[in-house]
């Protein structure tokens, strides 16, 4: 079970100097994270979703606390190193999609395998893998300027996942996204949560989003207050 | 990894106009450099070969109290030709001019002028000497195109020339212009009148003596002689090449300014860039891209614009040098070819070197320029990036 723990968060705590004053985003987080997940931070604006993702992909450090995601302690991490470990195991979805636009849809996806240097052959499968997976197929030769939200978004699915990564952070993915656009793209993040056991870890406050949630951490400021798994296993432990 | 070139290249191309002035403005730095350099290689190519041909030779002896700098030792720079130069003379790879102050009086004005004694067979300066004839009654003379004009004279004309002889004696004659020669070259025309070396030995009482020796263009031999000093062309031709500098330098303030321009646009281009694609940067350190390879794409996309110039600016300007070396530049007459000796028509000159070395000075000050603004990536941090936030 213990070798399963993809991402281990103990005492975090992240403040931002503002002026004077520090702004407490987060604040003795202790949360871990299996293979497999598909788990969401919620909770109201500001109260450290982003923050702790950022973290988590190791975008960013903490100021106080520890994390250490596959297997790679944040403190000890440098910058290339980070770099490389985002490259291998962690996959964005970001909330405006972050498309490159000099890029066609084939391409964007194709970007974080050339990155890993991936050869021709192997890399073109898994680009079409990829676009198959999130259904936008006959998009691939398209910009990102053509593309609808909906599509857009799929494609950033496509570009987290062609490399099957272990974990894929997604922030606020459905907050630029009609209902059915965002049940949609939902499905399909299940659909790979299913099939290829990639951990979806998502930041929301969006209901649709939330229903879809095997596992539902709230935050407040900065502060977990409500874990479902914590609570399932306490339960479990309880029961035996 | 071909990754970031090829991102490069598809980034400066998607940004459209503004690429595309950037690289004008370049390519016509680029193409005005080469030009300029060009013209003032051509200047002093044509301004030395028809100095060398019609004056200087292959260097010049110069008797030990001549210095052209001052005029008032003309009166006494001169002295018997040595045995080694009259022996040059003699086996035809050197001749000897006799030059005297004088003075003309054309239509009863007063020109000071150099009296210069050649002979008429020799063949080491292109100087058309052979309408020389020493035999002559009256003695006869040649000038150019210029002292013609000054002097109001024309071929058989007779004009009143009055000199000293070596005593200090002031005697006067009359001599008849036999030819008007046209050269490019000042020195050999303004205030100079040609005489037989002969006669004007004889007029100043001076016999077999000389001022100046000048050898063969082709003699790469200069010995020793006692009393004379041998000045080789890169001593009679350094003023030439200085004034050709300064005429460069002054010049090159007009491309400087439009090099300048350019690089204040591409210095520009790159810190907007670099803050209109922070969403961008933050997603490629995201991806895993790390920051010194996300610097490389941002300053080789500013690199690319001194590609693009250089090869819009062999477009239309290898057309245009072409024109140019081939038909030559005609001068305005006012210019008067700036005082140097080289015609009408100028011809550029461009070599390879000059080309790959402007080339390479202008890239390497478009990398620097782009490099510059990068390093504000440097100290990105990529949540902030990615939030749309740039410190
Ligand atoms: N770079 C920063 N500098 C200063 N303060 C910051 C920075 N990033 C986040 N914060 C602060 O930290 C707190 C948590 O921010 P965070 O972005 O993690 O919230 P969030 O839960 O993602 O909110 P939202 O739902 O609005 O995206 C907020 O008070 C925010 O103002
Ligand atoms: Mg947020």
């Amino acid at each position: 079970m213990q070798d399963s723990v993809q991402i281990e968060a103990r005492h975090l705590c992240k403040t931002f100097p503002m002026g004077q004053q520090q702004v407490v985003a987060l604040e003795q987080v202790n949360l871990s994270f299996r293979e497999g997940e598909f788990a969401g931070l919620v909770g109201p604006s500001g109260s450290g979703k982003t923050t702790f993702l950022n973290i988590a992909g190791l975008l960013d450090v903490p100021t106080g606390g520890n994390i250490t995601v596959m297997g790679q302690p944040s403190d000890g991490a440098s910058h290339k190193a980070a770099a490389a470990l985002r490259n291998r195991h962690i996959g964005f979805i970001f909330q405006t999609f972050n498309l490159l636009p000099v890029y066609t849809v084939f391409e964007n996806v194709e970007f974080p395998l050339l990155l890993q240097g991936m050869p021709k052959s192997q890399r073109k499968d898994a680009v079409w893998q990829a676009l198959e997976w999130v259904g936008i197929l006959d998009k691939a030769k398209a910009r990102p300027s053509q593309l609808s939200g909906g599509q857009s978004q799929r494609v950033a699915i496509a570009r987290a996942m062609v490399k099957r990564p272990a974990i894929v952070l997604a922030d606020e993915p459905t907050a630029n996204l009609d209902a059915k656009n965002s049940h949609n793209v939902l499905q399909t993040m299940v659909k790979l949560n299913e099939e290829l056991k990639t951990s979806f870890i998502f930041s929301t406050h969006d209901e649709k989003v939330i229903q879809y949630l095997k596992r539902k951490i709230s935050l407040e400021d900065g502060r977990v207050v409500e874990d479902s798994e914590a609570e399932a296993r306490k339960h479990e432990a309880e029961l035996q | 990894m071909i990754l970031i070139p090829q991102l490069a290249v598809r980034n400066i191309l998607g940004a459209g106009l503004r690429t595309w002035l950037n690289v004008i403005v370049l390519s016509l730095a680029f193409v005005a450099i080469i030009l300029s350099v060009g013209f003032n290689r051509g200047l002093l190519q044509q301004a030395s070969t028809a100095m060398i041909d019609a004056e200087l030779g292959g260097g010049q002896y110069w008797q030990g109290e001549y210095d052209p700098y001052d005029p008032f030792t003309l009166q006494d720079a001169h002295a018997e030709i040595p045995e080694a130069l009259a022996n040059l003379i003699s086996s035809g790879k050197a001749t000897a001019i006799l030059a005297a102050p004088g003075t003309l009086y054309p239509d009863g004005r007063i020109l000071p002028v150099t009296l210069r004694g050649i002979d008429p067979h020799q063949t080491i300066l292109e100087i058309p000497s052979r309408f020389l004839d020493a035999t002559a009654e009256t003695p006869q003379a040649l000038i150019g195109a210029r002292m013609a004009k000054s002097g109001n004279l024309g071929i058989g004309d007779y004009v009143t020339v009055r000199w000293r002889d070596r005593h200090g004696t002031y005697d006067a004659r009359d001599i008849v212009i036999t030819q008007i020669m046209n050269t490019t070259v000042p020195t050999v025309d303004t205030r100079q009148v040609w005489l037989p070396l002969r006669t004007l030995q004889e007029m100043t009482n001076m016999p077999d003596q000389a001022t100046l020796v000048v050898l063969d263009k082709n003699q790469t031999q200069a010995p020793e002689v006692a009393g004379w000093s041998f000045m080789n062309l890169d001593f009679l031709l350094k003023d030439l090449h200085d004034l050709v500098k300064t005429r460069l330098i002054a010049r090159s303030v007009l491309y400087v300014i439009l090099l300048f321009l350019a690089m204040i646009a591409i210095f520009d281009t790159q810190i907007l860039a670099i803050f209109r694609r922070r969403k961008e940067i933050g997603t490629l350190i995201a991806m895993g891209m790390t920051r010194s390879k996300v610097i490389q794409l941002f300053t080789l996309e500013g690199m690319l614009h001194g590609v693009l110039a250089a090869g819009l600016g062999a477009i239309y300007g290898t057309p245009l040098l072409a024109y140019f070396a081939k038909n030559g530049f005609e001068i305005p007459q006012s210019g008067a070819g700036f005082g140097l000796a080289i015609g009408r028509t100028l011809y550029p000159y461009y070599s390879t070197t000059m080309v790959v070395g402007t080339t390479a000075l202008v890239m390497l000050v478009v990398t620097v320029v782009s490099f510059i603004p990068t390093r504000r990536i440097a100290k990105l941090n990529p949540t902030d990036a990615l939030r749309g936030k740039i410190t």
